[in-house]
């Protein structure tokens, strides 16, 4: 974990509410993909944790939605602007877990981190296909990027204007392998009660700190209580309590 | 050289900024920070007799210069904290700790505390009757006089260590509880715990926290802190722990003359995990800066005339 000053590169409006920032910085503390940063914005008492979608050299990229007024003036910055991060954040997903074949799960803002994982997990010559569910088509991120990876992505919209219409439960093939899933919680519970295969599965929660210190984010797991930024954001499917 | 020192019942603290209950853990996460031992002692999450998940999330909302939690004293049960965690952060930190009490019972308070008495590295006890975010507990023994007292002798006769009983914002009258903590034999007084408060999701029109209500930090409390230390002051003589919002040297100074003989910092350790460490660094050049040359002498300076 480090905590150190980064300049904005580019910020980019990518699909409906949805940017794209590059920033360059100190990223040696982020070590695995699934981590996430937070970030101090000017006139907001909190941070504003986002998961790191690319990294590359000093170069990190996020994409976020704007939800609020801080998200919303995240969106206004422009390149030079400096902002303090946190980074190195969380426990990220564990590549070593997928043999030969990994299947990435995805809803919406959900996507990003699955982007660097991909990336990680061909390097490690793992055969990567991916299900990405999004409201709509003006929702859908980074299933050409994806794609140029060498990704085999199949989409899911819940008002058919792209891909499937339905829920990425719906395009999940009988032969999911080990899977990798980071979205909001009710896709993650609807993959608790229907994916045959094991994985992980990244949570989000309203948090306080994004260190561990204030316990604002936990939640109950098989094995006791987790704080979702420190032990998590992700965790293995077999420690999570279905309660959807 | 500005002689920061401060003594706590005869505790002597190398400097008087104390990371506040809650926001600190047990500690030994901020040591990836930083070298916690320059700090002064460290108050200690909140622990009770039993394990506690706490309250559902959402626990945590964001105000203006500040935050709501209702984290609702989420820990491991006292055995825990003195069998694991206790352990754990002794190896990065060796100086006396304020063990943080909660109960549901003056038999809870009683049992919590008589086993961090035999803890070595426990100095201070600090009662917390104020917690805003459980019920029927908490902050129900401090809103009144006679309850508050109950607790603090019930605790007093059982233990050898200073008593310190952490007051709650959320009464009419601060000075009748803290007068009335000190004729039952506390040793000193923590406040400010946390002001209730709430915020409201427009879009889903509901309350933002599970809870409903949850506890005002930040900034945004300092005046109201510095109030109630300021009146707490003139109604007792025991020594005040002051909190509520600092997150500089500058803020340290004035809780100070309002009467306290140490701080605590909370939530500004959630949004800068160095706070604690830079506000040590930055106070000698502020007491320079004001003619402070021992900061113990500055306590109620702000009562003259």
């Amino acid at each position: 974990m480090k905590q150190s000053i980064f300049t904005v590169k580019t910020n980019e409006i990518i699909a409906h509410d949805v940017y794209k920032m590059t920033l360059s910085g100190d990223t040696s503390e982020i070590k695995t993909p699934g981590q996430f940063v937070n970030i101090k914005l000017p006139g907001r008492y909190l941070r504003r944790p986002v998961s790191v979608c690319d990294l590359e050299k000093d170069t990190l990229t996020l994409i976020y939605k704007t939800v609020g007024g801080g998200t919303y003036d995240m969106s206004r910055m422009q390149k030079g602007e400096k902002l303090d991060l946190l980074t190195g954040l969380g426990n990220g997903f564990d590549v070593s877990c997928a043999k030969d074949r990994a299947t990435l799960i995805g809803g919406g803002v959900g996507v990003p981190p699955l982007y660097f994982l991909a990336k990680k997990l061909i390097n490690r010559g793992v055969s990567v296909d991916a299900a990405l569910g999004f409201a709509s088509k003006e929702d859908a991120i980074l299933v050409n990027e994806l794609s140029a990876l060498g990704v085999n992505v199949r989409t899911a919209t819940a008002d058919g204007s792209l891909g499937t219409k339905g829920f990425v439960t719906d395009i999940l093939r009988s032969d999911c392998a080990y899977f990798y899933a980071c979205g909001p919680i009710p896709m993650l519970h609807a993959l608790l009660k229907n994916a045959s295969s094991d994985g992980q599965m990244s949570f989000e929660e309203r948090m306080g700190c994004g260190f561990g210190a204030c316990m604002g984010c936990t939640m109950q797991t098989k094995s006791g209580p987790k704080r979702v930024c420190r032990e998590g954001p992700v965790f293995d499917k077999n420690e999570v309590i279905f309660n959807g | 050289m500005v002689d920061l020192s401060v003594t706590l019942s005869g505790v002597k603290l190398d400097n008087p900024i104390i990371p506040a209950s809650g926001t600190f853990g047990f500690g030994y996460e901020f040591a990836d920070w930083y070298d916690i031992n320059v700090l002064g002692s460290i108050s200690l999450k909140g622990t009770t007799k039993e394990p506690r998940f706490g309250n559902p999330t959402p626990r945590i909302a964001e105000i203006p210069s500040g935050l709501l939690n209702s984290v609702g004293l989420q820990n491991p049960g006292v055995d825990d904290v003195i069998e694991k965690e206790i352990p754990r952060l002794e190896k990065c930190f060796s100086k006396p700790l304020i063990a943080n009490i909660s109960g549901f019972s003056v038999e809870d308070y009683v049992y919590c505390a008589e086993k961090f008495d035999k803890v070595s590295q426990v100095g201070i006890l600090e009662i917390n009757i104020s917690c805003p975010n459980v019920h029927g507990g908490g902050m129900s023994f401090g809103t009144s006089a006679k309850a508050a007292a109950l607790v603090t002798s019930a605790v007093k006769k059982a233990v050898k260590k200073p008593v310190y009983i952490k007051l709650t914002p959320n009464v009419t009258d601060i000075a009748e509880i803290a007068r009335a903590v000190e004729e039952a034999g506390a040793d000193g007084i923590s406040l400010i715990n946390t002001p209730l408060g709430m915020r409201i999701d427009i879009s889903r029109r509901k309350p933002i926290l599970s809870n409903k209500t949850g506890g005002m930090s930040g900034p945004c409390v300092l005046p109201l802190a510095l109030r109630m230390v300021f009146q707490a002051y003139e109604a007792v003589k025991i020594p005040i722990i002051g909190m509520g919002g600092i997150s500089s040297a500058n803020d340290v100074i004035e809780m100070m003359l309002a009467g306290a003989s140490a701080v605590q910092v909370g939530a500004a350790n959630l949004v800068d995990p160095c706070a604690c460490r830079n506000i040590i660094e930055e106070l000698p050049a502020s007491c320079e800066k004001y003619g402070i040359k021992k900061i113990s002498e500055i306590t109620g300076g702000a009562h003259n005339g």
